[in-house]
């Protein structure tokens, strides 16, 4: 093993750490939003994309119908199609590998694999990415979710506020361009908008709808 | 089954069926430059929607409480580099403590 392959094995489980351990949010969230313990581990084991599953858990906090929030989390998680896309030539997969390493695409195995030089670094980093971050998200998302089982309500430890604030933690890295700040917010505003008049679950995924479509038709003169 | 189960079951489905189309479908497929940008957009303007509604819906109304001050606080302390957790956590201590 080289100093290279070392070095990438490091940060992948550096990051791995990091992001596992906001598995202990999910949990907690999860379950003071509705869920049950089994239900909250099924989503981090199966689901095991981050922000869908944020995103899924939020709508039924909020009342929403779960198939309604089960459509915005899996829209949410089309990011990921895009991210296989970059990765497949790098990692240079047969069809069983593909389907083997497939759960494991998500933002931080992908941000960690695909700026390598060589297929060897770059399987290095997806997979101790990748598989670091499940094993420690599925650790954390059932503490997390015994440790809500116990608090009950979310207005207690203000873990209502926390799920707008873990949004923002996801959107944040996004918001590089005026574009992009501009999209976020005429999606937030049209969702309020309709929350009023719609059933809980649909202001997000249309004002998401919506702002998508703006920021295709409305497009900055200097392409960033 | 119970409607929280269907629709998990959707989203384990839906989610894997993503990840693994994209291991496997020819890069040209998705290549389009419209393709590319929508796919930039979504998450932006799902999470700007998902943030609103979560801060500001209250059943079917419009509120403003404790968890603006939460979004608030998470706001500066993301535009000073605070890692994810620190910044989920002090948004709902802040949100738990201005409401005792």
């Amino acid at each position: 093993m080289t100093a290279t392959d070392r070095s990438v094995i490091v940060d992948s489980l550096g990051v791995g750490l990091a992001t596992g351990a906001y598995g202990v949010s999910f949990g907690a969230i999860s379950t003071t939003s509705g869920l049950d313990v089994l239900q909250t581990c099924v989503l981090s084991l199966l689901v095991f994309t981050g922000a869908s599953q944020f995103a899924f858990i939020g709508i039924i906090a909020s009342g929403g119908n779960p198939v309604t929030g089960a459509l915005t989390a899996v829209l949410l998680g089309s990011r990921n199609l895009f991210y296989g896309v970059s990765l497949a030539q790098k990692l240079d997969l047969n069809g069983p590998q593909r389907l083997g390493s497939a759960h494991f695409v998500i933002d931080e195995s992908t941000a960690m694999a695909v700026t390598r030089e060589t297929t060897r670094q770059t399987r290095l980093g997806f997979y101790w990415t990748g598989i670091s971050i499940f094993f420690l998200w599925n650790l954390m998302t059932y503490v997390g979710a015994v440790a809500g089982e116990k608090i009950g309500d979310p207005q207690t430890y203000g873990l209502d506020a926390a799920v707008g604030a873990a949004f923002l933690g996801l959107l944040w890295p996004r918001l590089t361009s005026w574009h992009a700040r501009l999209v976020a917010v005429f999606g937030a505003a049209v969702a309020l908008g309709l929350v009023p008049i719609t059933a809980a679950g649909l202001p997000i995924i249309l004002g998401g709808g919506a702002a998508v479509v703006l920021g295709m038709l409305w497009r900055p003169k200097v392409s960033a | 089954m119970t409607a929280l189960w269907a629709g998990i079951v959707v989203m384990i489905v839906g989610c894997f069926a993503l990840k693994y189309a994209g291991l496997s479908v020819p890069e040209r497929v998705l290549n389009h430059p419209a393709t590319v940008r929508a796919a930039d957009l979504i998450p932006v303007a799902l999470l700007g929607a998902l943030i609103a509604v979560q801060v500001f819906a209250d059943d079917g109304s419009l509120t403003i409480d404790a968890r603006l001050l939460g979004l608030v606080v998470a706001a500066v302390l993301l535009s000073l580099r605070v890692p994810f957790l620190p910044v989920v956590v002090a948004a709902a201590l802040v949100a738990a403590l201005v409401r005792l």
